[in-house]
């Protein structure tokens, strides 16, 4: 536009002005909201699922830190008669140990009671009495299985298959196959939560990371303190309204340069902002939890926004119930390689109740059918005593449990020796949970790749995997 | 074992019949001449060398089918004659159990695909060794033309395609600043450009921009990613390390147009060169790239093998274009690299001084040689003093031991501990550990134990005795550690004294230690290099890697370089070059690129300059619907491309824009806003994130603080890559994220409500001809009507809203550190700052064209 052209629009503008609204002003005033009908879900690569889909939905319970299975779910009375004695060195020849490398090797005593629970007299530690009470909905294994001993390298395995950086999590390859029901809401959803004990091992952002998928499959942390989602409030001053003005604006001018650039990145920016505004408003929505019922608070046992565990599964809920993909729920401080006794004392209060309330209100919701929970550290932990009160890293034995989503109820999997030293009995890795649970979601896991450096990447890597038909409902 | 074709029955026979006979008006493409690099091997690698290729341990039926004399001899191929070839017959098979691809690999072959191979048997199956490991061949270009327009129009000529007009200047300039210096242009700039009559304003223009020191800036951004530079180790508790420096040599290195055979070598090689420096040692930080950890119970040997396989996938990454990471365990499925080429390659980093676990040493001090000198002269005043008081220990422990025998022997309580003392608490309190302490033998206690009552007996007892050499001690030590923490430090490439023992790990596992013993030794599928009778080294290695023999170097850097300028690389897939990668759509360009390269001495502006100063570089973006019909991805270059910028880029422009860019180039990494509790995570310590304040909360994208498990969350929006792996390509995505970053971040407010002020003040005294100024900032450009139009209500809307409302006014014109604009009524500031902000969030600002 040459000067002289800009003094007539000036003088045009001027006289629309004065005489009305003008054009702009009108299409400022429709623009103004833009409508949420306008956002539309992420749609994924997989249209519909190639397998029955028994799972819609994943809550994926981590455990960070690596919880014990002995004091939780794997009950080992033999390794109580040999507390204090020398561990059998055939069992621990020459392998992978963490701390506990070159160091003399004592059996550790389960620090907990266990007690007979659900439909069919389940031993499991005392201190899990609720998820005791929900065990006919639950899949317990106890053969499970990792390739890595030390926290980050072991979370990066659990969650993209690989102990190499930059591969997708499982939140990201799901949303990336299915897409996501929600249009206001990413596809992928994380949050932490914090216990007492102080054993507060770092996660990093790596772990939901989209790595070589697009990154709007990345997952999108929702926190507990400030904005839930990144940048999500408006500057100060700024209220939604003038928010909207401005979003409209951008969008209207956007469209103008895509008439005459055909960029079809365009289209796409102008779906962003709208789907940012939405956000905006839906997701303060989702975290206000004034609507929940003092019954429903109860059964969870937290109050609103205290940032519980508790208080991130009844908003895992509300997530699954807008239609979110993939929710994972991180719960820290079970690195217990000192006082393992108190620690998973305080851990049994943070999620025993909760994990039992989820399960409950999501059937109570119709929902536990095709919402699949999965329950899982990072690694297991040592049947030997490190320190005297604590156990190390531990990777040829963990216990893991999954419940709804068309898994079988009531059933425990596989076995560890009786140390609880290694899985021996249906010997599971993470590869085969990670086929499972894509097979639950309609998705074969051996044919679902991306190519990625030459490779036909898979979430289940190239050694091969199994779905446990066994745990299938 | 191959099924003899004899059995074979169906309907495959007939196609293949059908196809050798097919008419000569079959359909052109059909008809084209098969190259097997372009045509053939990737079908073939992507189908069938998962089984049938490169490595043996894992290969079916003892059929390789990358080899064409294995491939005949086993019957698989018979040359001319498709039809008794049991891979045609295999392909076409319909029985499930005999069909190949085989169902379970999930793998298929298309009907045009089928008959393109059985064509290429019929037609006698010639093999071609793959393109990227033969020498780039030159090709000759006639005289007075640009080889790039020449090449890319020869081929555009044949499929019947017509380049697109040169882009007006306001485009060329806007474009050219963005890609070869990261910044927008100013409208003076662009006027000056649009203005000049001469011949070469172009020309000069590109001179002008490849000698702003923000080329190098912009350069480096690039280069950072492949190499994966960040602040952190990476692991665990991802802390900090030392090695900024290494950045601001990138940065200096393209600055200075240093060739790029020497950039290689300094950063692989620094240390080992004859004429090493600070400079060159600082390139070799590159060694120190890669990830490591501080996690407790983390085994050596686990953290061996995994920076070793992590420095094979970087040289694979940045030089050679190569998976070269899939030979860590197994011999590659694809391309012709062994176990024994990965590990031979991992042996010449053996020598690098490196602890497999805990934080990561100072590094080298990286100073100029006067305070190198001083920090000697400190070092030489410690020693001495250090001598003097050792002189006097013994007379000092003589003493002490003395003391300590007179207050055990008489129970004397120390004067701390008395009833009348005036003792504060915390000298009471050392006073008690003290006392204590002496009640232990002096062989059961510990240093600490021994160290406190040294210090005790020397500064509270005797504090006067050989005062003076304390005194001297202790300032020595202080003098000398102060200075020494206020410098620079760089972790720089140290040669250990005996390489590590390399070791073939079976299926890469650390704790399998049966494999062969490995030194290094270049791959044996690409061209050695002439050492003889001595091991070659790191040095070799660098100098072999841009050795004008070596297919792949050359090629894979003018690859990269390609993208930055067109968006695409000419191979699209710039990490791998081999067989799984895609032949160029300009086999011959790329050549030609890769010879101009290493012919100009490895001259990377020399290269610059041909690729922008080209035709090809110069068309405009807009095309019409046609012609992006029949390139829809631009591959054949008839058009230019258009883009979102890089991560750093959207802050720069903002920043620029708005005035509050501080130009400084270089220095320690900075800290701009970001979200309170980001780094909840991070522990080990735990960490907060304070803000940097004045110049550095506003220096380019390129300076922030890397921090690889959370990376700055704009910076992550907008495809910054977090530098854990080396990533020679950033995907570029479009995600609500951008939106709420540009919106709601407090750096894109305050530029917003800064640049708001800029155009109160400068942009004219009517809201039209201030739109029209502030267009020109951002857009360099005047805006349109409908945009005057559709600014002007926002504008008219928002400032009633905030006369009646001063306070929101208040808040929004002070966000960010920068100061209050002086003399401007907040609610015009903030109806401004909304339109500034409008302009800053558009697609057309973040987009080069």
């Amino acid at each position: 536009m040459t000067a002289e052209q800009l003094r007539h629009a000036i003088a045009r503008r001027a006289f629309l002005g004065k005489t009305a609204q003008g054009v702009g002003a009108v299409a400022l005033a429709s623009l103004a909201c833009p409508q949420p009908a306008s956002a539309a879900p992420l749609r994924g690569v997989l249209a519909p699922p190639p397998l029955p889909q028994r799972a819609k939905r994943v809550i994926w319970l981590t455990m960070a830190g690596g919880p014990s299975h002995l004091e939780t779910f794997d009950h080992k009375p033999k390794l109580a008669e040999l507390d204090g004695q020398p561990m059998p060195e055939s069992m621990t020849k020459g392998q992978q140990l963490a701390q506990l490398q070159g160091q003399k090797l004592v059996c550790f005593g389960p620090q907990h009671a266990f007690k007979p629970m659900g439909p069919n007299g389940t031993h499991l530690c005392e201190l899990f009495p609720q998820i005791g009470s929900v065990l006919g909905d639950i899949c317990l294994i106890r053969s499970m299985t990792t390739d890595a001993i030390n926290h980050d390298p072991a979370h990066m395995f659990m969650n993209t298959g690989s102990q190499i950086a930059g591969r997708p999590s499982m939140g990201s390859w799901v949303t990336y196959g299915l897409g996501s029901e929600s249009a206001d809401l990413p596809g992928f959803v994380v949050l932490t939560s914090l216990g007492k004990g102080g054993q507060n091992q770092p996660i990093a952002a790596r772990q939901w990371s989209s790595g070589f998928l697009p990154s709007r499959y990345q997952g999108v942390q929702l926190r507990g303190k400030g904005d839930p989602v990144l940048y999500l409030g408006n500057p100060a001053g700024m209220t939604r309204d003038r928010q909207g003005l401005d979003i409209a604006a951008i969008n209207a001018l956007n469209a103008q340069h895509d008439a005459l650039t055909g960029d079809p990145e365009i289209a796409t920016r102008i779906a962003q902002y709208e789907m940012a505004f939405a956000m905006q408003a839906s997701v303060p929505g989702l975290m206000d939890m004034a609507a929940e019922s003092p019954q429903t608070l109860d059964l969870y046992g937290c109050r609103p926004g205290d940032g519980s565990f508790a208080s991130n599964c009844l908003l895992a809920r509300r997530l699954a119930e807008r239609g979110v993909r993939f929710i994972q729920l991180y719960h820290k401080d079970w690195d217990h390689h000192g006082g393992v006794k108190e620690g998973i004392t305080y851990k049994a209060q943070e999620i025993d109740r909760a994990c039992m309330a989820l399960i409950t209100d999501l059937k109570n919701r119709g929902m536990l059918d095709n919402t699949l929970i999965v329950w899982a550290g990072e690694f297991g932990r040592t049947p030997m005593s490190q320190g005297g009160s604590g156990r190390d890293h531990h990777n040829k034995a963990m216990s893991v449990w999954l419940a709804g989503g068309g898994i079988k109820g009531g059933l425990v999997y596989g076995s560890t020796d009786d140390l609880g030293y290694a899985a021996v009995e249906k010997v599971c890795t993470v590869h085969d949970l990670h086929a499972t649970m894509l097979n639950q979601l309609g998705i074969r896991h051996d044919a679902f790749t991306v190519k990625f450096q030459g490779l036909d990447a898979k979430l289940t890597g190239v050694e091969g995997a199994n779905v446990l038909t066994d745990i299938l409902a | 074992m191959v099924p003899s074709f004899v059995r074979a029955q169906g309907a495959w026979r007939e196609c293949v019949l059908a196809l050798c006979l097919a008419a000569p008006a079959a359909a052109a493409e059909n008809t084209a001449a098969i190259q097997f690099n372009r045509d053939i091997r990737p079908l073939l690698s992507d189908n069938c060398f998962h089984c049938h290729g490169p490595d043996s341990s894992h290969r079916q039926a003892d059929l390789r089918l990358d080899v064409r004399d294995e491939a005949v001899a086993s019957g698989a191929i018979v040359p001319g004659k498709a039809a008794e070839s049991s891979l045609v017959e295999r392909i076409y098979s319909t029985d499930p159990d005999l069909v190949m691809p085989p169902p379970e690999s999930h793998k298929k072959l298309d009907a045009k695909q089928q008959a393109l191979l059985a064509r290429w048997i019929a037609e006698g199956a010639v093999y071609q060794k793959h393109w990227a490991y033969e020498p780039p061949v030159k090709a000759t270009v006639p005289a007075g033309t640009k080889a790039i327009d020449h090449l890319v129009g020869a081929r555009l000529a044949t499929l019947g395609l017509k380049p697109s007009a040169e882009a007006d200047r306001r485009t060329l300039i806007r474009r050219l600043a963005f890609d070869l210096t990261g910044l927008p242009p100013t409208p003076e700039d662009v006027e000056a450009f649009v203005n000049d009559p001469s011949p070469d304003a172009y020309e000069k223009l590109v001179d002008q921009l490849l000698a702003s020191p923000h080329y190098g800036e912009r350069m480096a951004i690039g280069w950072l990613d492949v190499v994966r530079f960040a602040d952190t180790i990476g692991y665990h508790s991802d802390n900090p390390r030392n090695i900024w420096p290494y950045r601001d040599y990138v940065i200096r290195a393209f600055n200075d147009n240093k060739p790029f055979d020497r950039f290689t070598i300094e950063q692989l090689a620094g240390d080992l060169v004859p004429d090493a420096n600070q400079e060159t040692r600082i390139a070799s930080a590159f060694n120190r790239l890669l990830l490591t950890t501080e996690e407790g119970g983390a085994q050596p040997k686990d953290y061996e093998a995994r920076m070793l396989t992590d420095r094979v996938r970087a040289v694979g990454a940045v030089w050679l274009g190569q998976t070269i990471g899939c030979a860590g365990c197994h011999d590659h499925k694809f391309d012709p690299i062994t176990m024994r080429d990965f590990y031979a390659l991992g042996a010449f980093f053996a020598d690098v001084e490196e602890r497999a676990i805990g934080k990561r040493e100072d590094g080298m001090v990286v100073a100029p040689p006067e305070e190198l000198k001083r920090l000697a002269d400190l070092d030489a005043v410690l020693a001495a003093a250090k001598q003097k008081l050792g002189a006097v220990v013994p007379q000092l422990d003589a003493a002490q031991k003395q003391w300590e025998h007179d207050i055990t022997a008489y129970d004397v309580t120390l004067p701390e501990l008395r009833p009348d003392t005036k003792a504060t608490d915390a000298e009471k309190k050392t006073a008690t550990q003290v006392a204590a302490t002496l009640k232990k033998e002096f062989a059961t206690r510990n240093g600490n134990e021994r160290e406190a009552i040294q210090k005790y007996f020397r500064t509270v007892v005797s504090p006067q005795l050989f005062r003076g050499e304390q005194d001297a001690f202790a300032k020595a030590e202080k003098d000398r550690n102060d200075f020494y923490g206020s410098l620079t430090k760089c972790l720089v490439t140290v040669k250990k004294p005996a390489p590590s023992v390399v070791r073939i790990l079976p299926r890469g596992n650390w704790m399998d230690e049966s494999g062969e013993v490995i030194k290094p030794a270049f791959p044996g599928y690409l061209p050695a290099a002439a050492i003889a009778g001595r091991e070659p080294n790191r040095l070799d290695l660098a100098q072999w890697i841009v050795s004008r023999d070596h297919p792949l170097t050359a090629r894979v850097v003018m690859n990269r370089l390609w993208k930055q300028f067109f968006g695409t690389g000419l191979s699209r897939v710039l990490d791998d070059l081999g067989a799984q990668g895609e032949p160029p759509v300009h086999p011959d360009l790329l050549d030609w690129l890769a010879c101009e390269f290493m012919d100009s001495k490895w001259d990377m502006k020399h290269m610059v300059r041909t690729i922008v100063t080209s035709a090809t570089y110069k068309q405009s973006s807009v095309a019409p619907a046609a012609a992006i019909a029949a390139d829809p991805a631009n591959r054949e270059l008839a058009r230019q491309s258009a883009w979102r910028v890089d991560a750093e880029l959207v802050r720069d422009a903002a920043l620029a824009t708005s005035g509050l860019l501080v130009r400084t180039i270089g220095g320690p990494s900075v800290k701009p806003y970001q979200p309170d509790g980001y780094w909840e995570n991070l522990n080990f310590p735990a960490r907060t994130y304070p803000a940097d304040t004045a110049e550095k909360q506003y220096r380019r994208g390129l300076y922030t603080w890397w921090q690889r498990s959370f990376l700055h969350p704009s910076m992550l929006a907008f495809d910054a890559p977090s530098r854990e792996e080396c990533c020679a390509e950033r995907t570029r995505s479009n995600i609500p994220q951008q939106a709420l970053a540009l919106l709601n971040d407090p750096s894109y407010v305050e530029t917003s409500r800064v640049f708001a002020a800029r155009i109160i003040k400068e942009g004219g005294s009517t809201a039209e001809e201030r739109i029209a100024w502030a267009w020109r900032q951002v857009l360099q450009r005047l805006p349109r009507v409908e945009e005057l139009e559709t600014v002007m209500p926002l504008y008219r809307q928002h400032l009633p809203a905030y006369q009646a409302d001063r306070a929101a006014a208040e808040s929004l014109v002070k966000v960010g550190f920068a100061p209050a604009a002086a003399g401007v009524d907040a609610a015009e500031l903030a109806a401004w700052t909304h339109v500034a902000r409008v302009l800053l969030n558009l697609h057309e600002t973040i987009t080069r064209n």
